[in-house]
This record gives C-alpha cells, structure tokens and sequence, in this order.
C-alpha cells in the first residue's frame, strides 16, 4: 500500500503529524535478553519503527583464515522483513542493507573491546521488523544493548538518533513521512560518556549554521537514548545482581 | 601477521609525522596532492572522465539509456552510480561481484550527486510513467592511491558536465531519436572532499598508505552554493564532536578549490 504526500508536516502551532513537539522523541521502548538462543540481544521500538538484534559471540570463527591474532572481528548484518515496509521488500539483501550494514559495524566498534577476544567473531544480526524512519539509529542502539547484554567488554552504549530538516524546522526523532518529505536527514551515533561520535551520515540539504544546530539537537537525543538504554539494562539485571548478593550474604 | 605488524609500526611513524604538520608524502596536514581532471577520454560513452589524484586514477562513464521510471516518481529520469574495484587497480581488489567498499563508494557518490540536484531529472522524462531517459554512471577505479571516494565524486560530475544526451521528442506516443547531442539538463556541480583522522589530527585526501592506519573518515558534499548535500563518516574509529564541525569547515574550503577545476557548467539552450 502506497500512501500519498501529507499536506502539512507540521502545524501552526509547532506540533508535527504525530502531535510531537519539534524536538522530542517517539514513545521508546527498550528491552533486553529477549531471545533465548542468543548470547545477547534487545528489542528496541521508536515509535512504530521496531528493530531486534542478536549478538552471538565472542565465538570461533569461521572460515578461520578470516581470524586476526589481536583482536575479535566483528560482524554485523542489518536486514529488513519483507513486510517491515509499505511495498514488499525483496528479502534479498539490497545495496542499501550492504552499506548500513558497514557503516553500522564502523558505529559499534569504537565502543567494543575487540582486542580483549583475539581470534573470535562477534556477529551481531539485525532484524528490523518494522521500519517507519531512523530504523539505522534503533539498529545502532538496539544492538549496542544485545552487546551488553552478551557481557562483551565496551567502552560505553553506542545511542543513535536521527535529525531532520522537516519545512524549514529542524526536527529530532525522524520518521518516515518525515523523511520522506523533509528537506534533510542526519542521522548521528554517539557514545554519549566518551562524546565520541561514531556514525555521521547526511543527505538532504544543510547550511553549515543549521548543520550545527541540526548536529546540537541530536547530541541531545543521543543523550535522552542514552538514558533509556541505561534504564532498560537496569530493569533487566539489578533484580539478577540483588538475587546473586543476597545469596551470597544468606550463604 | 606481517599484515597486522606492519600497519601498526607505520602508524606510529605517521602519527608522530603528523604531530609535526608532516606527512610521508611530504604534503601539509591539508594539502591535496596533484589533482588532474580530463573528460572525453572514451568516445563510445555519452560523457566520461578521468582523474587523477596524485597517482589514484578513477575513471567515469556516463551513458544514456531509454528506460521505465520507478513506481514512485514516475515524471522524473533515473540517476544510477555504481562502482567496480577492478582487480587491476590494486593487490587488494578480487574479481567478483562488488563488495560493501564498492557500494559504499558508489552510495557515498550517488547521494552527492542526488541531493545536489545537479541532474534536473524532471526534464529527463520522455513519457511520464513510461519512458525517461537514464543516466548510467559507472565508477572505474582503475589505480588505487587512497582517497577513492573523492577522485570518483570529481570523476562522476565531471563526465557528466562532459556529457552530451541523444536528442529525443515524443511524436504520437513514440520516441524519436533525431540523432542530434544536446546538453543535458546539468544545474550544480557538487564535490566531496574527505577529512582523515588521525590521531588527533586532521588530513586531508588521505594516500593508501595514510588510509590504512586512519582512525576514520569523513566525507562532505557541497553544492555550488555552499550547502551541505551528503555526509558519510566512515571506517571504525570515532571524532570527537569539535572534530566533526572541524572537518566540515576544512571540507567547505577545499571543495571551493576543487570546484575551480571542474568543467563549467553549461546552460541549455531551447
């Protein structure tokens, strides 16, 4: 199904087509050890857009003539549901999912240890099951929690938010509609306690001044990410750690 | 594991030359090395262009095709980029289908190229819904020094300044070719420019030997007015967010330089 251009992606009054403010996010949900066969892996929702990831690994790899003596590779495929999307997408893996895939591996690995797993892979899988924008920067976070939750040793979360240029206003959180019809997209991954930033992109166009003000607002929005990534880490192991205490001090 | 030793001795050794404003090739931290720009090297091809960039050699072609538009933009042409690291441009390329660097190159240099809106695809439509004219431009990597992404971006606008479209007009709901070359529907000349880190220094158009140790990248595209069109970080390394607005400024300047070699850009007529 095809759905046609919107008349107004934002109001008179400052709200957006889903009654956001300019610089606020979706509703976001984070959740963690959500597969059983995985050694890590997250279900991350920003608004409709809705990702999973697994992470297997560290593990041996293979082929093996692909190992490194000093440090783990890491792998990472990002792939689409044939249904995530409006019109069927080919499950086969597009030019698009082959250069995120990448450029989402080079957001990661700043953040990851790898030298602490010589010889290993670690493969992170990214299903994204339902796409509605920034579906790379849920990617990004959700797979920097499966990380976590594997117990690979990093340097910090890896959080990941889209800005976009939407009738003149800059605009945190992108969906579709917005991408669609704006006038730019900069989508930006962060480790927020290094301020260190690992994935730049940009299409649409920009000044140098709003760029600036676009990149402020998403350093913003990684930080609010952040939090939510640490909050859903939180939830899912302080009820282990308090449980492991508490049977060591009754022990 | 010679593979993994040597880069990192040679990453010391670059690194303290950049401390000091040095490089090996013994350009300045933003210097570009020579830059050489020649179009209608191939005549069987509607537009095409080779450069050079100190010794990386890409070359472009640019061809014309008739064909269907996409689904949702039927009133508009096609612009499609692709790449081919051709095994004879480096020890390191195989044959075989591209890999994830081909297609991020020709990515990188497509939305360059899009978001400019240099190509007025609109006037590229023959038959709306039907028929548009295509423009295929394919990347040639055929020498690989570094810095392919910029050599390709300049390889790509200038064959298609070069260019020359079939002169087409729709009689009846048919297409007739006259078998005249009109210049075709070109509005900006956008160029990318690369900033390497490394270390805590910034480079610009990292040689292989430099691209090797980089901690990462990062490409901007300009347009001829001064916006910024398409940014692509690259490789596993992280910038600092100073760096990232850094970068773009340096990108900004030499783009203006770039942009000076460039084929000028030709208004239609008619």
């Amino acid at each position: 199904m095809l759905s046609s251009a919107p008349t107004k992606l934002i109001s008179d009054d400052g709200r957006r087509a889903d009654g956001r403010r300019l610089d606020q996010l979706r509703e976001i949900k984070m959740e963690v050890s959500t597969l059983k066969n995985a050694d890590g892996s997250a279900c991350v929702a920003y608004g409709k857009t809705r990702v999973m990831v697994a992470v297997y690994g560290p593990r041996e790899l293979h082929p093996k003539h692909l190992a490194l003596p000093d440090r783990a590779i890491l792998r990472c495929r990002y792939h689409m549901a044939p249904f995530s999307v409006e019109v069927r997408k080919s499950p086969a893996p597009s030019r698009r999912e082959i250069e995120l895939s990448k450029v989402i591996r080079e957001a990661l690995e700043p953040a990851v240890f790898t030298e602490l797993y010589p010889r290993t892979s670690i493969d992170v899988f990214i299903e994204v099951l339902q796409a509605d924008g920034s579906t790379r920067c849920a990617s990004i976070t959700a797979a920097s929690l499966a990380l976590a939750d594997a117990g690979v040793a990093m340097r910090d979360l890896v959080a990941a938010v889209a800005v976009g240029k939407v009738e003149g206003k800059l605009v945190l959180d992108v969906m579709d509609v917005e991408d669609k019809y704006g006038e730019a997209d900069l989508p930006v991954a962060m480790m927020p306690s290094k301020k260190a930033v690992t994935l730049i992109q940009m299409d649409g166009q920009l000044t140098f001044e709003e760029f600036k003000e676009a990149f402020n607002l998403a350093v913003k929005g990684c930080n609010q990410i952040y939090d939510f990534q640490k909050e859903a880490l939180r939830r899912h192991f302080a009820p282990k750690i308090e449980e492991l205490e508490g049977g060591m001090s009754s022990g | 594991m010679a593979e993994r030793v040597i880069p990192s001795v040679k990453r010391k050794q670059l690194l303290e030359l950049a401390a000091r404003g040095k490089r090996i090739d013994g350009r300045g931290l933003l210097d570009m090395r020579p830059v050489q720009i020649e179009t209608g090297v191939i005549e069987k091809a509607e537009g095409s262009a080779v450069v050079r960039l100190g010794s990386t050699m890409v070359m472009v072609g640019v061809k014309y095709e008739i064909g269907k538009p996409f689904e949702d933009t039927p009133n508009e042409g096609v612009l499609s980029v692709n790449a081919e690291f051709v095994p004879l441009a480096s020890p390191t390329f195989e044959p075989g289908p591209p890999d994830e660097n081909a297609i991020e190159l020709a990515r990188v240099v497509d939305r360059g190229l899009r978001e400019s809106k240099c190509l007025d695809l609109e006037k590229m439509c023959l038959i709306p819904g039907e028929k548009v004219w295509i423009a295929w431009i394919d990347i040639y990597v055929l020498d690989h020094d570094g810095n392919l992404i910029d050599a390709s971006a300049l390889a790509a606008i200038s064959a298609l300044l070069a260019s020359k479209i079939p002169e087409a007009k729709v009689e009846n709901g048919e297409i007739v070719l006259t078998g005249n070359y009109v210049v075709p529907p070109i509005r900006d000349r956008p160029v990318a420019v690369t900033i390497g880190k490394l270390g805590d220094q910034l480079i610009v158009d990292p040689c292989f030997e430099e691209e090797e140790v980089l901690d990462c990248r990062l490409t901007a595209s300009f347009t001829e007015g001064g916006l910024l069109c398409a940014m692509q970080k690259g490789l596993p390394g992280a910038f600092t967010a100073d760096e990232v607005i850094k970068a773009i400024e340096i990108a900004k300047v030499k783009s203006e330089e770039l942009r000076k070699l460039l084929p000028p850009l030709v208004t239609q007529h008619g």
